[in-house]
């Protein structure tokens, strides 16, 4: 579904990648682990077309998007989740979805869309016209999952959905990440801090250092790896 | 009272027509963070374009002035878009101070480009709708005055509409949120630029005809001042605050309105500024606007 093949990305003289490859099968959930300022979010935001690659290589479905414009890489199916969650917080619940579905034309398909993400994050409905900047911190990342599945998206990319949330919300919020992946068959590629839960809900890890792979696997191998539980899961 | 009355529309009609100009300013800075100084330009091309139109057609007529005023519109939109498009596309994501400073250079362009196209000699605005003057009860209303307040409240309440109700609108907020996260749902922000640079030129465009019917004296420099005051009118709302720059046009209107009609006219600007200047002290962010920090 995604391949990514030795990418470079750097800012001014500073390499943030320094050249990795990784791929997300068709329906699975991928993860990217690793520390702050590892480059995981600079994966996402090149992937997405919102950082412009210095070498190397992004197919999605067999096509190289590696140069097209953000709004043009939404357009194939491709849907972010970004970090901090960049919900519009001045727009209503109702026009943040809307916003979401801004590509689609479809009435009929934009109202199974809403029925779809209201039947999994059945708050948003309750807070449908409330200014979405008003929402706790797990609805606002319900409201960005929400405005991604606006999209119809074939795949999507979740940058620290646990980031800022209160601690009951986070399981709720996975398990519905895996109940999108499940039920229509969306792939993800998911990016955590938080390594424990990243490989409990995936089936295959990446682990990113300082702009490169140093490690990958299933996820349940990499949960027993000595060296990963030493420096990411608490020993 | 009457005397109050009279003052009040006249306030309202001059209000509006800053409101007109204003908006441009708040909408371009909403979605850039950039001060167009070429839109005070932009109205006077719109002056010259309802000048050289309402000329060729028959004077005196609604719709003659209509098609005028259309004709003004649409002009001064294709100007902002090429405007956008030449001048400040390639500069985004540079520096803010060198797209605020070209933006000078344009205006200074668009200024002596006007003088050495239409002349820097005033020119005497034809009156493009009927004129008539009505009185009742010692209340004098021109028509012109009927038609600022009118055309200008048309265009407004069509504004408030795009922006609220329809999807461009929503899109244009969103890119004023967060231009990031715009282009993750797909909006294509070039496309919500130029529109936003042609709305505002647009309205700008109407307000430059509407200005010259009630100040019938155009020349390539006439949008200097109203330019500058619908400027503070903008900031004095709340600037990238659309609500906030239509009530900041109709304060300023109205200040300068009756402190002109009051002994202390020689002072209008003198004593409508210093009421901004005291009113931003107390509220930097403008009546209507939010203070929030720059994000990095």
């Amino acid at each position: 579904m995604l391949e990514i093949s030795d990418l470079f990305v750097s800012y001014g003289a500073i390499t943030a990648l320094g050249g990795i490859s990784l791929k997300v099968p068709k329906g699975s959930i991928v993860t990217l682990i690793g520390g702050n300022g590892a480059g995981k979010t600079t994966t996402l935001r090149t992937v997405s077309g919102l950082l412009r690659p210095k070498s190397g290589k992004v197919t999605f479905m067999g096509e190289d998007i590696t140069r097209l414009p953000a709004h043009a890489v939404v357009a194939r199916g491709l849907g972010h989740v970004p970090e901090g969650r960049m919900i519009f917080s001045n727009l209503t619940v109702d026009e943040n979805l809307a916003m979401g579905a801004y590509l689609k034309t479809s009435k009929a398909a934009v109202a199974a869309s809403r029925d779809y993400v209201f039947g999994i994050f059945p708050r948003l409905k309750e807070r449908l016209h409330q200014t979405a900047g008003t929402l706790s911190g797990g609805e606002q990342q319900m409201l960005a999952i929400s405005r991604a599945l606006m999209g119809e998206p074939r795949f999507i990319m979740l940058d620290e959905p646990s980031l800022g949330i209160a601690p009951r919300l986070i399981s709720t919020i996975f398990e519905r990440i895996i109940e999108i992946n499940r039920d229509r068959g969306i792939a993800i590629l998911l990016v955590e801090q938080n390594a424990h839960l990243a490989l409990e809900v995936s089936n295959y890890a990446y682990v990113l250092e300082t702009g490169h792979i140093t490690m990958q696997g299933p996820s349940e191998s990499l949960m027993n790896d000595p060296q990963l539980k030493a420096a990411y899961l608490g020993g | 009272m009457s005397e109050f009355l009279q003052q009040l529309i006249n306030g309202l009609s001059l209000g509006a027509i800053y409101a007109l100009i204003a908006l441009g300013y708040t909408m371009v800075y909403g979605v850039l963070r950039f001060i167009n100084f070429a839109h005070s330009d932009v109205f006077m091309v719109g002056a010259f374009i309802g000048y050289y139109v309402g000329r060729a057609l028959p004077l005196g007529t609604v719709w003659g002035g209509l098609v005028s005023m259309a004709a003004a519109m649409a002009g001064c939109a294709v100007l902002g878009i090429v405007i956008e498009r030449l001048v400040y596309r390639p500069l985004r994501g540079g520096p803010t101070l060198n797209v605020l400073i070209t933006a000078i250079g344009m205006s200074l362009f668009l200024e002596y480009s006007g003088q050495l196209v239409f002349g820097a000699t005033p020119r005497a605005f034809p009156q493009i709708f009927p004129s008539k003057v009505m009185e009742f009860h010692g209340l004098i209303i021109s028509m012109n005055q009927v038609i600022v307040i009118v055309v200008a409240s048309v265009l407004l309440l069509g504004l408030e509409f795009t922006v609220f109700r329809t999807k461009i609108g929503t899109a244009m907020r969103a890119v004023a949120l967060n231009p990031g996260a715009a282009q993750l749902v797909g909006i294509n922000i070039d496309v919500v630029i130029s529109f936003t640079f042609g709305l505002g030129s647009a309205l700008a465009g109407a307000g430059g005809v509407l200005y010259a019917l009630n100040y019938p004296s155009i020349d390539p420099l006439m949008g200097v001042v109203p330019g500058l005051k619908a400027f503070v009118a903008a900031v004095l709302g709340g600037v990238g605050n659309i609500p906030g720059a239509a009530l900041g046009a109709m304060i300023l209107g109205m200040v300068e309105t009756f402190v002109d009609g009051s002994r202390w006219s020689t002072y209008k600007d003198a004593i409508a500024f210093t009421i901004l200047i005291g009113i931003l002290l107390f509220r930097p962010a403008g009546l209507l606007g939010r203070m929030t920090s720059e994000k990095v």
